[in-house]
């Protein structure tokens, strides 16, 4: 495993008080995988992923929990020493990472030279290899940040993650802001880079599909927690949680037949205040009372294959039927306004 | 029946600053937004624009609504051109067509309560004080914001992102409008709560009868909400046709290269190469003929000298290419 999270916690201090942003989350990364962090806003995962780099906000700190790289832990202090050169990090907006009053080729240059040790002959020399690899012309290193396209600069801030040849590179929503066929030319970019330089990835994002389109395994979050993780093809095709289950419903399928999305009513909880018990089940149409009463299951995505935090997962095979029909999320005849 | 809307060649040129070059060599560059759009929206249509960012989508929908003037081109709703509205009938345009904002984080002030801020249409029309409660009460429950007091001297920031977009919808209702405009209506929501604002949008829809105009550039989530798409390239209606036939046999090269990006949740998934070469053109100079031809699979020569009109190609289905 290049990346093993284990009981992952965070807390952001806030006027409301402490809330825990993420809380007992694992989850691993083998080596050459691309693993898809997924969840809607809240859930946790870019605070997870930040944890990780070892840059949370000023108001954020570890509360818990283990971090290894390549079987080392690895701790806010130790992960600044990997950054660049072992874990890389790629952001959603390209334009956050790049210094509008620079060109790109002295910003890639800057990074070799100052964290990679490299001397600038070879740190120029090896830009023009990185934008080759990102399919930039070489041209363009002249360029400042306002010259380049959307995907110019996202190709552009990949070089950059790429620049001192790490082996795990964590993507925050990296395609979100572009249109989709801008959007297709970079997954299809990172695939390719991926196999080509053996990286591990983690990729952060919202959208399900994009996960389905280039992930290997796939890690569900909800409101602070993982509850559900897999290869992907597995989990889409067969979700074991009913949070899983009603997300598929949710999201657009351009191919799909039914013309009808299904919400899941309410939404997710306030984490300065979470319910007791599953966060889910006050939105979970299968939720009984023991599912509030007993402590949150956690799914242990360390292990191998499908695992899923519900409490009712030995019946899954009789839900995820239920789960299909749009009556079962309709919890009273009325919209739900929360 | 007569359309609502009617737009007919349509132009919008937004100016840029010249270089110094071009000052010298008299040039005056233009973005061109819109390159000569027709198309009309029937009396309870809903019609889906699409296109990539700079395809011209939101300033089309700006120009449906008189926020900004075209440069050439006549657009008309129920029959009067909007050119010649002013004062009276000016004021009687903006109460009959609306606009529902992107960003429901944005649309409202922050420092207004939701009555005020859902209120403020009724006062910038003139209506009458005593009926505004009544008003706003059933823009409320139009929207499935039932319990109406529990929101009305709320803020903004204590309300979900569903909410908030139940409100800026109720905001654009209360004046009980006949035409909307909405601009990609839940990009920023949340996947578990926009489906909830999708069935919410196709139901005041039918309950009103209102015809509408959904500015996305989401083809996946334009399935779920019109039944006729527009797709857009570079300031033009490339196709024009049923959601279904365009989504399931997309004609236009452009549209199929649309469609095939768009990623699927099914790990089974096309992973073929795009049938698009390159990247969109600079809008202050596309290219000769046909817009998309440098980037077309199957560009002939003909597409460098003649811009292809739109034309029929099937029942309610048209295309602006060449190809057979």
């Amino acid at each position: 495993m290049i990346l093993e999270v284990e009981r992952l916690a965070i807390d952001y201090a806030t006027r409301a008080g402490r809330v825990r942003a993420v809380d007992g989350a694992s989850f691993v990364v083998p080596e050459g995988r691309i693993v898809g962090l997924v969840g809607e806003s809240g859930c946790g995962k870019t605070t997870a992923v930040r944890a990780i780099m070892g840059v949370l906000a000023e108001n954020g700190r570890r509360a818990g929990g283990r971090v290894s790289f390549k079987g080392q832990p690895i701790d806010e202090a130790t992960t600044r020493r990997h950054l660049w050169r072992d874990i890389a990090y790629v952001p959603q907006s390209a334009m956050s990472s790049l210094d509008p009053v620079y060109t790109v080729g002295s910003q890639l240059v800057e990074v070799m030279t100052r964290r990679g040790g490299y001397a600038r002959a070879a740190a120029r020399a090896r830009s023009a290899e990185l934008f080759e690899l990102v399919g930039l012309s070489e041209s363009r290193l002249a360029d400042y940040p306002h010259q380049f396209s959307g995907g110019m600069r996202q190709r552009a801030a990949i070089a950059m993650a790429l620049a001192l040849a790490p082996s795990l590179v964590l993507a925050d929503e990296p395609v979100t802001a572009l249109d989709v066929i801008v959007q297709r030319q970079i997954l299809d970019m990172l695939r390719g880079l991926q196999r080509r330089l053996s990286l591990s990835v983690v990729l952060v994002t919202h959208d399900i599909s994009v996960v389905a389109y280039l992930c290997d395994e796939v890690v569900v979050m909800y409101a602070g927690q993982v509850i559900e993780s897999g290869p992907v093809r597995e989990v889409l095709a067969r979700p074991r949680h009913p949070y899983t289950m009603g997300l598929r419903n949710a999201f657009p399928d351009l191919l799909s037949d039914a013309l009808e999305l299904v919400p899941i009513e309410g939404s997710p909880p306030d984490l300065a205040d979470p319910p007791p018990g599953c966060r889910f089940a006050p939105r979970c149409p299968f939720a009984m009372a023991a599912c509030s009463a007993t402590p949150a299951l956690i799914a242990d995505s360390r292990a191998p294959g499908h695992v899923s935090a519900c409490l009712r997962d030995g019946e899954v095979e009789q839900l995820r039927p239920l789960a299909l029909d749009p009556v079962t999320w309709q919890r009273s005849s009325s919209y739900a306004t929360s | 029946m007569a359309a609502l809307v009617e737009l007919r060649d349509v132009v919008k040129h937004f100016p840029v600053s010249r270089s110094l070059a071009e000052i010298v060599r008299g040039k005056h560059p233009a973005v061109r937004a819109l390159a000569g759009v027709s198309f009309d929206v029937g009396a309870g249509d809903a019609v889906a624009v699409v296109g990539e960012s700079g395809c011209g989508k939101t300033t089309l929908g700006r120009l449906m609504l008189k926020l900004a003037e075209p440069t050439a081109g006549t657009i008309a709703f129920d029959g009067t051109a909007l050119a010649t509205l002013a004062g009276d009938s000016l004021r009687g345009f903006r109460r009959q067509a609306q606009l529902v904002f992107q960003n429901p984080f944005e649309a409202l002030n922050p420092r207004f309560t939701i009555y005020r801020a859902v209120a403020e249409p009724l006062l910038n029309a003139g209506v009458d004080r005593a009926e505004h409660m009544d008003r706003v009460v059933s823009a409320f429950r139009r929207v499935h914001l039932p319990d109406v007091g529990r929101y009305l001297d709320k803020y903004p920031h204590q309300l979900s992102g569903g909410q908030l977009q139940r409100v800026v919808l109720a905001r654009a209702l209360v004046l009980g409008p006949r035409f909307l405009v909405a601009d990609e209506p839940v990009s920023m929501l949340d996947v578990s709560v926009r489906a909830g604002i999708l069935a919410l949008l196709r139901e005041v829809r039918d309950a009103m009868g209102l015809s509408a105009v959904y500015i996305s550039h989401d083809l996946a989530l334009v399935r779920y909400l019109c039944e006729r798409t527009l797709v857009m390239y570079l300031g033009r209606v490339v196709e024009d046709g049923p959601t279904e036939e365009i989504v399931r046999r997309p004609r236009h090269p452009y549209t199929r290269a649309l469609v095939a990006a768009v990623p699927v949740p099914d790990a089974d998934q096309s992973r073929a190469p795009l049938p698009i070469r390159g990247n969109v053109p600079d809008a202050r100079e596309p290219p000769s003929g046909c817009a998309f031809r440098e980037r077309c699979p199957h560009a002939m020569p003909r597409c460098a000298v003649e811009t292809p009109a739109l034309r029929s190609i099937g029942e309610r289905h048209r295309m602006a290419c060449h190809l057979e």
